[in-house]
């Protein structure tokens, strides 16, 4: 068994062998491996028994589910209304700088993916990001600049 | 003149003992606690107003070994952060009013389906979990609480997408009837209901109906957060009684240079400053699930709208074709007539298009793209065209 094999049935072992663990086992995937390769689909398939289809099907559906590599730290900025007149762009434009990155790409060292995401539920402090589960809010370029030093260096 | 809002200070009210109510209810009895629910008048808070102890009274009298009771902390419409704010600052009385639910419709087990953007509040919750489960196992009642997250999808707010999620598949809303109090979570009756609401329940239960009833008006009982944003001398979350007009709510959060007024987010209603005084904010007027973005004269309507087509367009589950193509359509339709590529005449097709969704989608998302979408290009035509 190889080690994303090993781990896969762990979490089948913990969730139970039964549709309704799907979710929590793509999440788990997701946070071990940062997306869900081809590899890891096919072998979560097998141990809930049930075709690979149906686990693709319902990963693609959900935008925090990826199904294409990504990096360790997922930016996420929110691009709904009130951070879009926010000036989310300036945001963006900040981590393209800092980065070399544009939204929808992931850098070459496999650190850092950079999206944008819908209403992150922070509209009274936009602009408003996401770098995995820790939210930073009222952002700035600078402040931006200083958030993603703090995980170059992680 | 400006009239005062009217404040409330329930939900955020810092003691609660959720402990002793529980005992209370248990005392009262369960048929006497939901005529309490129908009495105060309460309506689902998630936005689409279903009568709450209705609701707890199908589930109870639905004839079933196991029954659910599930959470709806998808909160993902635009411009929504109440529920947050909630489970931040309330989380006991959330996990509270769901062992309550729990108790009086007979369910064993419940869910919090946490939206995956939220996933920071996890541990808080999680401590408020136990500390309930504890509590109420001393008081005989078993019930088991879990908390599962979403992954970045708005339809999972729709309850029977959230459903779907929750039993580990796309989360595509399902026709209703039958509707989740008959056949929830796998097949079995459920309570759904927002964050807001079951802490509504407990606040019933604390001080009863008819002093309940007192806040509001007529047909929306009760006081109620707004999440308000944009161009505002105040953002954040806010706690009023239901039924003031948007020009009272103008008056108190606006920058002095109001246009508009979005109430009830994406899927809700824009409000242009002329309709202010004579549009109220609840169930006789424009009911919300809390969300009022302002916007000042600064800001193109064209820009909004189209950020929210965008939205609407992403979000769409894509399951049936009017909200699947319709949304593209639409976004495309605005786009060619700013581009100068169609006629402005072409609004009035894509009105149409928008008023075909409202009756042939198969969910709520679908129905209410035409809301924001008809309200906007009524009132701001120019801005759209030129």
């Amino acid at each position: 068994m190889s080690n994303s094999e090993e781990f896969i049935n762990q979490l089948a072992n913990k969730y139970g062998r039964k549709r309704e663990s799907l979710m929590p086992i793509l999440q788990e995937v997701v946070e071990q491996f940062y997306y869900l390769s081809d590899e890891n689909m096919v072998n979560i398939a097998k141990e809930l028994d049930i075709s690979t289809a149906d686990v693709y099907g319902t990963a693609t559906f959900y935008s925090f589910l990826a199904t294409e590599r990504q990096g360790k730290y997922s930016i996420r900025v929110c691009q709904t209304i009130i951070c879009d007149m926010k000036h989310k762009d300036d945001i963006i434009e900040a981590i393209t700088e800092m980065l070399a990155i544009k939204p929808g790409e992931t850098t070459p060292d496999g650190k850092f993916s950079l999206n944008f995401t819908n209403c992150l539920g922070w509209c009274h402090k936009g602009p408003a990001m996401l770098i995995n589960d820790e939210y930073y809010t009222e952002l700035t370029p600078e402040k931006v600049k200083d958030i993603l030093l703090s995980y170059m260096k992680k | 003149m400006a009239t005062q809002l009217k404040r409330t200070e329930l939900i955020f009210k810092e003691y609660m003992d959720c402990n002793a109510l529980m005992k209370n209810v248990m005392k009262m009895g369960r048929d006497a606690f939901i005529q309490e629910l129908l009495d105060s008048g309460l309506k689902g808070r998630g936005g689409a107003g279903f009568p709450t102890g209705l609701k707890w009274k199908i589930v109870k009298e639905t004839n079933s070994d196991v029954k659910y009771v599930v959470c709806n902390a998808d909160e993902g419409e635009p411009g929504t952060f109440k529920d947050r704010e909630i489970l931040t600052k309330a989380s006991d009385k959330v996990v509270w009013g769901m062992a309550l639910a729990a108790y009086i419709v007979g369910a064993k087990e419940g869910f919090i389906y946490l939206r995956g953007e939220y996933k920071f509040l996890g541990t808080k919750l999680r401590i408020a979990i136990d500390r309930m489960e504890n509590s109420i196992r001393a008081l005989g009642i078993n019930f088991k609480l879990e908390l599962v997250f979403g992954a970045g999808a708005y339809i999972c707010g729709e309850e029977t997408s959230l459903l779907q999620s929750m039993a580990g598949h796309r989360g595509e809303p399902t026709n209703k009837p039958p509707f989740p109090v008959n056949w929830g979570y796998l097949g079995k009756p459920t309570v759904v209901n927002n964050v807001e609401t079951f802490v509504n329940t407990m606040i019933i239960a604390e001080i009863g109906s008819a002093e309940y009833k007192k806040l509001g008006t007529k047909a929306s009982q009760g006081s109620k957060l707004f999440s308000v944003s944009g161009d505002c001398c105040k953002e954040g979350v806010f706690e009023l009684e239901m039924g003031m007009t948007v020009q009272e709510f103008v008056e108190e959060f606006g920058d002095g240079d109001t246009k508009a007024v979005q109430v009830g987010g994406a899927s809700g209603f824009c409000v242009p400053r002329k309709e202010f005084a004579n549009t109220i904010i609840g169930y006789e007027g424009i009911p919300t699930g809390g969300s009022m973005k302002v916007f000042n004269s600064s800001r193109s309507m064209y820009n909004i709208l189209e950020n929210y087509l965008v939205f609407f367009e992403e979000e769409s589950c894509g399951q049936c074709t009017p909200c699947r193509v319709g949304t593209q359509q639409l976004l495309r339709g605005v786009r060619a007539v700013k581009r100068k590529e169609k006629p402005k005449s072409y609004l009035d097709e894509l009105l149409k298009l928008a008023n075909t969704m409202k009756y042939a989608s198969k969910c709520g998302l679908g129905r209410s793209v035409g809301n924001a979408f008809k309200s906007i290009i009524e009132n701001f035509r120019e801005e759209i065209v030129y």
